[in-house]
C-alpha cells in the first residue's frame, strides 16, 4: 500500500537542478527515511510533496489520486528551521497553527490540552514565545506539526535541539504515531536514528536518487560476507589455514584471545569457513559484519561522487571504503 | 477563504493588542484634542485691557456692563455706522450693538469686531443680557402675581408674595430668556473668497495627508510583518498550511483593519475629549460650541435684518463664510473619494511593501528595495503644494492619473470639484495597477519568503516574476 508516490519528479531554479527524474514511493504505515548530504534535494522534494512549490516535470499521487490542495490538511510538516511568532502566546500561536490546518477550534483546544500535558508543558499556555527555552519551542512545534492528526508527517532532522530525554519521549511519539495508523517521512543526518527508526530509506545526491528499499534490503545489499570471528589459541598465522578464496582483512591480539576478521567468496558460506578454522583455534564467538547505514551513506555517496555522479548499482560498490570504515572502531 | 479570515484575524489581533498600538491610540486624540483646547486657553491668557463699545439703542443694560481686568465699557451714543467707524478709528476691540426693539423685550445683539472675538467677551455679554431681562421680566412677572392675589394690595415690595406663589406659578418659565449674540468681523469686501478656497485647500491637504500617512505607517507594517515571518522562520510552516498569496493578502488586509481602527478611535476619542473638556468647562468652551452652533446655521435673529444696511450683507462671519464653503463641497463624491483612495492606494503600496519584505532578509537590506516605494510617495506630497494652487492645471491632471501619485493628488483636488470622468478614469487606472502590483508581489513573496542569506537584485526580482508555481 503506498500512500505517497512521486513519479520522474523535476524541480529546476534558475541555476541549478534541485531534483532531476526522481521517483519515489513511500509505503503506508512506515517510517520513511528521506537521506542526503546537504544540498542534494531533500528540502525542494518535502516541499512539493507539501506543495509549497510545484514541479516542473512529473506526478505526485497521494492516497492513489493526484496531489491536490485538499491534501494539506492530511500532511503535517516539521521544517529543519524551525520558528513560532516569537511575541505571541503560546496557547494562542498553538491554536492559531492548528485551525490552518483545518481543525476545529474546540477540537483543537480539546487535543492540545492532552499533547501539552503530555510533553509537560501545560503551564505555559499563556507565556510568550520568547520566553521559552529553545528546547521548549521544539515541543510546540512538534505538537502543532501533529495536532491535526495527518495521514502523512514529514519530520526535518526532528532531534535537533532536544536533550537525550526527550529525544526519546519524541522517539516514542513517533513510534506511537506509526503505531496509530501515519507515515512518517524523516529526513536527518543521523544515520544512528535511521537504523534505530526507519523501515524504507530513500537516497537523494546531487539531485538524483540514488538508492532505495527497505533498510533490511539495502543492508543484505551491501553486506559483503565478512564475518569477526573471535577465538583463543592458534597455533600458526591464521592466514596460513583460511579456506579457498577467503581474506584475512585484519587480526588484532589481546589478552585474552584475539579478533580476525575475515572476508569470503561470495559463493563461500560461514560454515564452510568455520569447519577449516575449529582443528586451529578455540572460537569463542562469530558475528556477520553488516553494514551501518552510516557506512551505506558515506560509500554510496562518494561512489557517486567519483563515477560522475551517475546513478550506480550496487556492483559499483569499492571494497576498501568500506572496510576502512568498518574497522576503525 | 476560512484561512484567510484566520490569518485576517491574526494579524488583527496581535497588532492591536500590542502596547505600542494602544500607547498610540491615546496619545493621538490627546493631542488632537489639545489643538483644539490650547488655543482657547491662550486667548484667555491675554493680559491686555480691551475696549469695548456699547451701542445701547434700548437703554436696558445702560451701566450693566462692568469693567473687568480684561474688558473695559464704553457707551456711544451715535448709529451703527458712525459706532463701526469710530471702532476702527479708536481702536477698540469690539463694538456691541444692542439694536432697538419696538415692542418685544431685547433678545439679540451684534458684536462688531476686527478680529475673531472672545469667547470671554461674548460669554460676559450674554450673561449681562440675559440675567438683566430676565431681571426685568421677573419684577413684571412679581406685579402681575400680586395683582391676580390680591387685587387691593399695591405693594410693590411683594411683602404678600410667597416665594411658594412664586414657584407655583409660571413665572419661571415666562422669564428663561435665551440671548442670541451674533459675532462679526468687519472685514474688507474679498476676502471672504480666499477663506472659502483655504477651506477647500484645508479639506484636500488633510485627506492627502492622511492617505499619505495611512500608506507609509502601514504599508511599513506589513513590511516587518512579512520579515519577521521569515526571519523567524515560520513562514515555512504557515505556507505548508496556506498559500503564500492567502499569507500577504491576510496580513495586508488585517493591517488595513488595525489602521481603520486607530483612525476609528481617534476621531471618537478625540470628540469625546473635547466633549469632556466642555463639559467641565462651561464657561469657555460650552459657549464656543454655542456660538458655533449658532452662527453655523448662518441664522440671523428676527427683527435683526431689516436692520441690517446692504454694504453689511458683505463682511460676515469667517466662521459661517468657512462652514458655507465646506457645504459647497459635494461630500458624497469626497467620502466615496476618500474611502477608495484610501484603500486602493494602500492595497497598491501594501502588496509593494509585502514584496520588499520577502525579498529581504532583515530590515536594514530594505533600503535598496524602499526607494521606487517612497519617491513617487513623497513626490505626490511635494506636488501637492502645486496642485492645490491651481487644482485644474496640466500637473494636477496627470498626476491625478499616474496611479502611484493618485491617491493623495486627487483627494487633494477633490474640494475643488473635479470632473466626474476624471474621477472615474483614475480609480480606474488606480485599480488596475493594484490588482497588477498585488499579482507580481504575490509572485516576489512567493519565492523571496524562502530565499536566505542572499542579497537580492531588481534583475532576480524580474525572473521572480516568472518562476512556475
Amino acid at each position: 500500500m503506498i500512500i505517497f508516490s512521486a513519479k520522474n519528479v523535476t524541480k529546476r531554479y534558475a541555476n541549478h537542478t534541485a531534483l532531476s527524474n526522481v521517483s519515489i514511493d513511500i509505503p503506508r504505515q512506515s517510517i520513511f527515511g528521506l537521506l542526503g548530504p546537504n544540498g542534494a534535494g531533500k528540502t525542494s522534494f518535502i516541499r512539493i510533496i507539501n506543495q509549497i512549490t510545484g514541479p516542473d516535470e512529473g506526478e505526485l499521487f497521494f492516497n492513489n489520486q493526484k496531489l491536490n490542495p485538499k491534501h494539506i490538511e492530511q500532511i503535517g510538516y516539521l521544517p529543519e528551521e524551525r520558528g513560532l511568532y516569537k511575541k505571541m502566546k503560546v496557547g494562542e500561536q498553538a491554536l492559531y497553527l492548528a485551525q490552518l490546518k483545518g481543525v476545529k477550534k474546540h477540537d483543537a483546544l480539546r487535543k492540545l490540552k492532552i499533547l501539552f500535558e503530555k510533553f509537560e508543558i501545560e503551564g505555559w499556555w499563556n507565556r510568550k514565545v520568547e520566553e521559552l527555552s529553545k528546547g521548549m519551542q521544539q515541543k510546540i512545534q512538534f505538537i502543532v506539526t501533529i495536532i491535526h492528526e495527518p495521514d502523512l508527517l514529514i519530520f526535518d532532522e526532528p532531534f535537533s535541539g532536544f536533550d537525550p530525554i526527550n529525544v526519546n519521549l519524541l522517539k516514542e511519539e513517533i513510534l506511537e504515531l506509526q503505531r496509530s495508523g501515519s507515515t512518517i517521512i524523516f529526513s536527518t543526518h543521523n544515520m544512528a536514528s535511521v537504523e534505530e527508526l526507519c523501515d524504507n530509506i530513500a537516497l537523494i545526491n546531487n539531485s538524483h536518487k540514488i538508492l532505495d528499499g527497505t533498510v533490511k534490503e539495502i543492508k543484505n545489499r551491501y553486506k559483503t560476507n565478512t564475518y569477526a570471528i573471535t577465538h583463543e589459541g592458534m597455533d600458526a598465522p591464521i592466514h596460513t589455514f583460511l579456506p579457498g578464496g577467503a581474506e584475512l582483512i585484519s587480526h588484532e591480539a589481546y589478552e585474552n584471545g584475539h579478533r580476525s576478521v575475515i572476508k569470503l567468496m561470495n559463493n563461500s558460506n560461514p560454515n564452510e569457513l568455520l569447519g577449516t578454522l575449529l582443528p586451529h583455534v578455540t572460537i569463542t564467538g562469530m558475528q556477520e559484519i553488516i553494514p551501518t547505514m552510516n557506512e551505506i551513506f558515506i560509500e554510496t555517496v562518494n561512489a557517486a561522487k567519483s563515477s560522475g555522479n551517475k546513478s550506480l548499482s550496487n556492483s559499483a560498490l569499492s571494497n576498501s571504503a568500506l572496510n576502512n570504515s568498518t574497522f576503525s572502531k | 477563504m476560512n484561512k484567510i479570515l484566520l490569518v485576517i484575524k491574526r494579524e488583527y489581533l496581535s497588532r492591536v493588542q500590542k502596547k505600542s498600538f494602544i500607547i498610540m491610540t491615546i496619545l493621538g486624540p490627546i493631542l488632537m484634542a489639545a489643538l483644539f483646547i490650547v488655543p482657547v486657553f491662550l486667548s484667555q491668557m491675554s493680559d491686555e485691557v480691551k475696549k469695548v463699545m456699547i451701542l445701547d439703542e434700548t437703554g436696558w443694560f445702560h451701566g450693566k456692563f462692568e469693567n473687568s481686568d480684561q474688558f473695559t465699557f464704553e457707551n456711544i451714543y451715535t448709529d451703527l455706522e458712525a459706532g463701526k467707524a469710530s471702532l476702527t478709528e479708536q481702536g477698540g476691540y469690539a463694538l456691541v450693538y444692542i439694536p432697538r426693539t419696538e415692542v418685544a423685550i431685547p433678545t439679540s445683539g451684534m458684536i462688531y469686531s476686527n478680529k475673531q472675538v472672545n469667547i470671554d467677551l461674548k460669554s460676559y455679554i450674554n450673561n449681562v443680557m440675559t440675567k438683566e431681562v430676565e431681571r426685568q421680566k421677573l419684577s413684571a412677572e412679581i406685579f402681575k402675581e400680586i395683582n391676580r392675589n390680591n387685587p387691593g394690595a399695591l405693594n410693590i415690595r411683594g411683602d404678600s408674595v410667597t416665594p411658594e406663589s412664586i414657584r407655583s406659578s409660571e413665572i419661571f418659565k415666562n422669564i428663561k430668556t435665551d440671548i442670541t449674540l451674533t459675532s462679526i468681523q468687519i472685514k474688507e469686501k474679498g476676502k471672504e473668497q480666499k477663506s472659502y478656497a483655504e477651506a477647500s485647500m484645508g479639506v484636500g491637504m488633510f485627506a492627502g495627508i492622511l492617505i499619505y500617512f495611512f500608506i507609509f505607517l502601514f504599508g511599513a507594517q506589513v513590511m516587518r510583518g512579512v520579515i519577521e515571518e521569515k526571519t523567524s522562520r515560520i513562514v515555512e510552516v504557515i505556507i505548508s498550511s496556506v498559500k503564500p498569496f492567502e499569507l500577504m493578502m491576510g496580513k495586508i488586509v488585517g493591517v488595513a483593519l488595525v489602521g481603520l481602527t486607530q483612525f476609528m478611535l481617534w476621531v471618537v476619542l478625540t470628540l469625546t475629549i473635547v466633549a469632556v473638556f466642555q463639559a467641565s468647562m462651561p464657561d469657555t468652551l460650552k459657549k464656543t460650541q454655542e456660538t458655533q452652533v449658532f452662527d453655523q446655521g448662518n441664522r440671523l435673529p428676527a427683527g435683526l435684518d431689516k436692520a441690517q444696511t446692504p454694504e453689511e450683507e458683505a463682511p460676515q462671519n469667517t466662521v459661517s463664510l468657512i462652514t458655507e464653503a465646506l457645504g459647497s463641497i459635494d461630500y458624497g463624491v469626497m467620502i466615496f473619494s476618500f474611502l477608495f483612495y484610501f484603500l486602493a492606494g494602500y492595497l497598491l503600496y501594501g502588496a509593494m511593501f509585502a514584496a520588499i519584505g520577502a525579498a529581504v532578509d532583515n530590515e536594514t537590506d530594505t533600503q535598496q528595495f524602499m526607494m521606487p516605494v517612497t519617491v513617487p510617495l513623497i513626490l505626490a506630497i511635494v506636488m501637492a503644494q502645486f496642485v492645490i494652487r491651481n487644482p485644474e492645471g496640466p500637473i494636477a491632471f496627470w498626476f491625478s492619473m499616474i496611479p502611484f501619485t493618485s491617491p493623495i493628488i486627487m483627494m487633494v483636488r477633490i474640494p475643488f470639484g473635479v470632473p466626474y470622468w476624471e474621477i472615474a478614469l483614475s480609480m480606474g487606472i488606480l485599480t488596475v495597477t493594484f490588482i497588477g502590483a498585488v499579482w507580481m508581489a504575490g509572485r516576489i513573496y512567493r519565492t523571496g519568503i524562502l530565499m536566505y542569506g542572499k542579497k537580492v537584485s531588481y534583475g532576480e526580482l524580474w525572473k521572480w516574476l516568472f518562476y512556475k508555481g
